[in-house]
């Protein structure tokens, strides 16, 4: 069976960590892929620190991704970096806002998606569903805005190292 | 969402989809993480749904319904079932002509929660068929089954579900709708429903009678799954450690139980004669462990360290090889704190410079006791500020005892805080009492939901309005006070300090939307006026 993708989402309250795993979810889903996502969000509202897990792949099992065998690391504030680095597997992905050229976003509200961009370029999730579950998770009024932030965090990821976790 | 397709569901979501589609005329409930979503989600859906003051009397308004011959959904988190304990008990004597499907959402763990108690203590305890889901799916498939046990044996049914599996987005294929259900309509039945010794005594007998069928036909025909893997390792799961276990022990045997009382023990008892090693893996009380012992199935629980906190794949695997070493601990976040602009912050600093001793309660308000104001004492349940403050009140020394304050939010004070002011009116402490409500018009703390102190239903729309200061005048209380404190020209601390001065029964209100709740609930109040206006016009044409 092939193996399961782990990726963790992190930040703080307000952020849109929850969102962005929500489209991460959803993309995978429509890639036909078998998903869980998981999450705490109990006081995630007043602004402490939040994340979630999505997994997906053939098959998946248990909905948290144990620590350790991230795949993917997205963090969403600098400083939710290292409490959260523990999840990363050896060679696994840190993604986190230092990839952005300096006030090249726009919106601050779509770092989630600019971030998820950079996310997009290791995973195996086709463009097409990606865009069809970012556009299913905001109102219509946001998509352009949206899409250039994707783009700029796919270009950003493309061009720039990703640094992978020894 | 759509309703009718292969979709991503949380598991709140996935029980909010079934009830719709399992025919229940109402849901009802009171807000609590992590089951809020549930009754929010079958409204938004078409479904109609209720908030009720608290669990005991959503569960009473739920047992209405179902007396009346139709389905219905009571929701609450674990503690709630606590408040709804008393109908519940004698619930199950009854007979249900509707289906009765109780969710009580347990927080092992505590993501959200004053305590991680563990909910299946009441399956045995109150006599009530248990179910547990392991994912979406599940919650969504359990809470169609919960109906027809419901109803094929007239009696209420659990559905015990956990905050991974509530807040967890799984795949759901949802199944065709119902669309035969009967009609609600009254029939007296007094024997089954009236619940004096003369009736009671032979319902008892039939709830056990009827439990046994139902643990018979767990055993012929109940949802139970087996993995056949080698023999030496068999484990027995419930709920979201299935999973877990299934991923950490991929090699073992697995006997996964979805009902969990009344146990399907001859089941058991054959699995467990496969293998060599028995395990059983679950969250929380070894409550499952112990009922297999007590069918004098040896079997083997988890050790003591793992009762706390919740199950993942890393622990079910120390659990499997015995690993009892300490375990790491994960970095500590960042803790929540009140929001800026919040209304209670001014509170708890006026009473931290006042230097009162404070009876907290449970609510966005209990981030009081965090720093910088580290001003609360005491925070145990809903509503316990009042009792608690008054006890404090009685007893200690008058310098000290004058400095005592009951501080409870406007949902809380609906939910269990009328009773408290009845104490007080009635024993009132020789120094006297001050009761401080921070009424911000929503239930903050579980995402903003309506209560009856807002003046709007659960749709938001508008209803009746309860008028704290009228009840409380109305009780008896001697000063009762309301502070705007947006109203600069007053100071709240000096107003605290006065009544504190005086010996005599106080209830003060502070008053300031939440600053979440505050665009929304601008936005209700104009569409409520419009379409007050609209309905003028219409009646104007009528007449
Ligand atoms: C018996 C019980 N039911 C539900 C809850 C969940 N819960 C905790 S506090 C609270 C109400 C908070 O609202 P309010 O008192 O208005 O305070 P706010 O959060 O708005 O400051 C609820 C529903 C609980 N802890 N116990
Ligand atoms: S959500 Fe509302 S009540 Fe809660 S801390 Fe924020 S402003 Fe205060």
């Amino acid at each position: 069976m092939e193996k399961v993708k782990n990726i963790v989402i992190a930040g703080l309250g307000g952020q849109g960590v929850l969102t962005a795993s929500d489209m991460l979810a959803e993309a995978a889903f429509r890639a036909g892929f078998d998903v869980k996502k998981s999450e705490l969000h109990g006081m995630s509202q007043r602004g402490g620190s939040v994340s979630s897990d999505v997994r997906y792949g053939e098959q998946v099992l248990s909905p948290m991704v144990p620590a350790g065998e991230a795949d993917v690391l997205l963090v969403l504030e600098a400083t939710q970096i290292e409490i959260n680095r523990p999840m990363l597997r050896t060679g696994g992905v840190l993604i986190d806002p230092g990839l952005l050229p300096e006030g090249a976003l726009k919106n601050k509200k779509s770092l989630n998606v600019a971030l998820l961009g950079a996310v997009s370029t290791v995973l195996d999730i086709p463009q097409e569903h990606w865009m069809a579950a970012i556009y299913a998770n905001l109102a219509e009024k946001l998509h352009k805005v949206n899409d250039q932030a994707f783009a700029l965090g796919r270009e950003a990821a493309l061009k720039g190292s990703i640094a992978r976790h020894h | 969402m759509t309703t009718a397709e292969r979709q991503l569901l949380s598991g709140d979501d996935a029980v909010a989809l079934a009830a719709l589609h399992a025919g229940v005329r109402l849901g009802t409930g009171y807000p609590g993480t992590p089951s809020t979503e549930i009754l929010e989600t079958f409204d938004r859906l078409g479904g109609r749904a209720q908030w009720s003051p608290n669990e005991k009397v959503a569960l009473e308004v739920a047992l209405g319904v179902a007396f009346a011959g139709a389905r219905t959904l009571v929701t609450m988190k674990h503690v709630g079932l606590n408040v709804a304990a008393d109908p519940l008990f004698t619930a199950t004597y009854t007979d249900v002509e509707g289906g009765l499907v109780i969710v009580s959402a347990d927080d092992p763990g505590m993501a959200s929660s004053q305590n991680e108690q563990d909910n299946r203590h009441y399956s045995r305890a109150a006599a009530i068929p248990t179910l547990e889901p392991i994912d979406s799916q599940q919650a969504y498939d359990f809470t169609f089954l919960a109906f027809e046990i419901s109803e094929r044996w007239k009696i209420p049914v659990l559905l015990r579900i956990t905050t991974r599996v509530c807040h967890s987005k799984t795949i759901v294929e949802p199944r065709a709708p119902v669309s035969d259900l009967a009609d609600p309509s009254f029939e007296r039945k007094i024997p089954t429903r009236v619940m004096i010794p003369a009736y009671a005594k032979p319902a008892h007998h039939r709830l056990r009678a009827k439990l046994a069928e139902i643990a018979a036909w767990n055993e012929a025909e109940g949802p139970i799954r087996l993995d056949v893997g080698n023999a030496e390792l068999g484990v027995i799961s419930t709920g979201i450690c299935a999973v877990h276990a299934r991923e950490a022990a991929p090699e073992a045997s697995h006997l996964t139980l979805g009902m969990t009382y009344p146990l399907p023990m001859e089941r058991i008892r054959a699995f467990a004669e496969g293998v060599e090693r028995l395990l059983v893996i679950d969250e929380g009380d070894p409550v499952l462990v112990d009922a297999l012992r007590a069918a004098g199935i040896a079997a083997e629980g988890k050790p003591e360290m793992y009762r706390f906190g919740e199950l993942d794949v890393a622990r079910v695997r120390r659990i499997l090889v015995g690993d009892t070493s300490p375990e790491p601990v994960p970095p500590k976040g960042k803790p929540p704190e009140l929001c800026q602009g919040c209304a209670h912050r001014e509170v708890f600093q006026a009473l931290g410079e006042l230097g009162c001793i404070v009876s907290g309660d449970i609510g966005c308000y209990t981030l009081g006791v965090l720093p910088p104001f580290s001003a609360m004492d005491t925070c145990v349940c809903m509503g316990a500020s009042i009792g608690v403050g008054l006890g404090l009140r009685h007893v200690l020394p008058e310098d000290q005892a004058r400095r005592v304050v009951s501080v409870i939010g406007d949902s809380t004070f609906v939910h269990s805080g009328l009773t408290g002011i009845a104490e007080m009116v009635y024993n009132p402490p020789a120094t006297g009492h001050l009761v401080m409500i921070l009424d911000n018009g929503t239930t903050a703390m579980t995402g903003l939901q309506e209560h009856p102190g807002t003046g709007r239903l659960l749709d938001h729309s508008t209803t009746n309005k309860l008028s704290f200061e009228g009840i409380a005048r109305a009780m008896g209380v001697q000063n009762v006070q309301v502070v705007e404190t947006t109203d600069k020209s007053v100071s709240l601390k000096d107003v605290i300090a006065e009544l504190l001065a005086k010996p005599e029964t106080s209830l003060l209100i502070t008053r300031q939307p939440c600053v979440l709740a505050a665009p929304k609930i601008r936005f209700y109040d104009k569409a409520a006026a419009e379409s007050a206006r609209g309905q003028t016009c219409s009646a104007d044409i009528a007449d």
